[in-house]
Parts: structure tokens; C-alpha cells; sequence
């Protein structure tokens, strides 16, 4: 399975702004094979962990209530042009991800 | 002895890749974060996951939090919502559906550095009010907004 996601970081002249969208079923636990009958088992992102320079700024604890290919969008103060801005996340099955983008 | 020295060969190496794999465990960032409330989140009753998140202590209505979400919604699977207050010293954000088979969809935990608006995607099982609870100055507030769905998005 292809574990991508995309996040971009910019400046918007008073704080920075992110958007992020990570690729990732988000599996409920609840639907149903059409095929077999059988509970499809659930996979979804727990947390998802936000950093600017090594320092933590958002912390989202998800359940299997955020939709499929889950977006995020908020903006914090304290950063510059050129600092780095880390997003990376642990799913239900052990997974995780991360990607690291610089604010422009 | 040859057969000996071969064994002794394949045991090194074994223990070898295993201590590059523990190695590689130890390097990866850590990813270990503060623990996922899962009594809360596997909660069927919004009640339930109110008392695992945020304790007994029930949120005052506050007209200072805004919930923007369309007020129809025609897939329930992918409903924005966009939650935003102007109360100090915000500490966490939760959003609940209480219709939901799961009612707490998702909870936010803020630093200082972070202006008070977050926007995400949560599912809906039918029309119902999303509700917003807000932890600011360790006091709990709330406010909600209806959503009709015309198509549920947590089906089976």
C-alpha cells in the first residue's frame, strides 16, 4: 500500500499556514466485504504528530470517525521563512509516516 | 570441522541483521507520542467518551467557538469542518458526532505557537449536530452546529 502524503507550509504575512493530507484508508472496523460478508478489520490513524524546528506545535489524536485520505489545515505563529515544519503519524496497525516540509 | 565453521558462520550473521534491525528500531524519530485515549475513541456513547477525554465535568455553551460545516452534506464520508474560537489559552479541541457508531471523531491537542482554527474531514452517519468542545484556561466549552446528510458515510 502506498503510504504518501502530501503537506505544503507557506508564510501568509502575519503566521504560517499548513495543509496537509495524508493517504490512508482510515478503515472504520465496522464496514463489510460485499464479497465474503466478512468485517473488513480497521485501519485508521491514531495520531498525528505536528513539529516546527524539533518542536512540537499540534498534536491530533483521530479515530476512525476522520474520513478517508485524511486533510488537515491550520496555522500557528512563532516560525520563519525557510524552517522546517514535520508532520508524521502511527496508524492502529503499526504504521506510520512522515514528511517534512520547509515554510516558504 | 568445515560443517561446524559454516554453522558458526550462519549464527554470526543471524545475530548480526538482528542487531541491524533492533539498531534500525532505536534510529527511527520518535513516533512514540503521548498515549491515544482509546477508551474514549472506542466509546458508543458520547457521554462515555466526554467522561474518558475530558472528565465528568460537563462544557458550557460558549458563542465564542465557531463550527463551519455545510449545512447540507451530500456524502456523510466527507464532511469539512472547520472549528475556530476566540477563547484564551485554548488547550485541546475535540469534535463528537453523536449519531456515530464511534461519536468522537477527533481531538486536537494545541501548543501556544498555534492560532485557534483547525480544519478537517470527519465522517457522518446521518444527519445530526457536530459538536465542538473546547478546553480553554482548564475550563470546558462547547458549541454545535446541524448537518443534514443525505447520504451516511459510516455504512456497512
Amino acid at each position: 500500500m502506498a503510504r504518501k502524503m502530501k503537506i505544503r507550509a507557506w508564510d501568509n504575512g502575519k503566521s504560517t499556514s499548513i495543509k496537509a493530507i495524508i493517504f490512508h484508508p482510515m478503515e472504520t472496523g465496522l464496514r463489510k466485504d460485499k464479497k465474503t460478508g466478512k468485517k473488513i478489520p480497521g485501519h485508521y490513524i491514531t495520531e498525528v504528530k505536528c513539529e516546527h524546528n524539533g518542536k512540537n506545535i499540534l498534536t491530533c489524536l483521530w479515530g476512525p470517525g476522520v474520513s478517508k485520505n485524511p486533510f488537515l489545515s491550520f496555522s500557528f505563529n512563532g516560525a520563519k521563512k525557510g524552517d522546517d515544519v514535520k508532520i508524521s503519524w502511527v496508524d492502529n496497525q503499526g504504521g506510520k509516516g512522515g514528511t517534512t516540509a520547509k515554510i516558504s | 570441522m568445515d560443517t561446524s565453521r559454516r554453522i558458526i558462520l550462519k549464527a554470526s550473521m543471524a545475530a548480526g541483521t538482528l542487531a541491524v534491525a533492533a539498531g534500525a528500531n532505536l534510529l527511527t524519530p520518535s513516533t512514540v507520542l503521548a498515549a491515544w485515549p482509546a477508551k474514549a475513541f472506542k466509546a458508543t456513547k458520547i457521554d462515555v467518551a466526554m467522561d474518558a477525554m475530558t472528565g465528568k465535568g460537563r462544557p458550557t455553551p460558549s458563542a465564542d467557538i465557531k463550527v463551519e460545516a455545510p449545512d447540507i452534506a451530500e456524502n456523510g464520508a466527507v464532511v469539512s469542518v472547520k472549528i475556530k474560537t476566540t477563547l484564551p489559552k485554548v488547550e485541546s479541541i475535540s469534535i463528537y458526532v453523536p449519531v456515530n457508531a464511534f461519536p468522537l471523531s477527533a481531538s486536537y491537542i494545541l501548543s501556544n505557537q498555534m492560532e485557534t482554527s483547525i480544519t478537517g474531514r470527519i465522517k457522518m452517519a446521518k444527519t445530526a449536530d457536530i459538536v465542538a468542545i473546547v478546553k480553554s484556561n482548564g475550563k470546558l466549552y462547547t458549541a454545535k452546529k446541524g448537518v443534514k446528510v443525505t447520504l451516511g458515510g459510516c455504512g456497512g
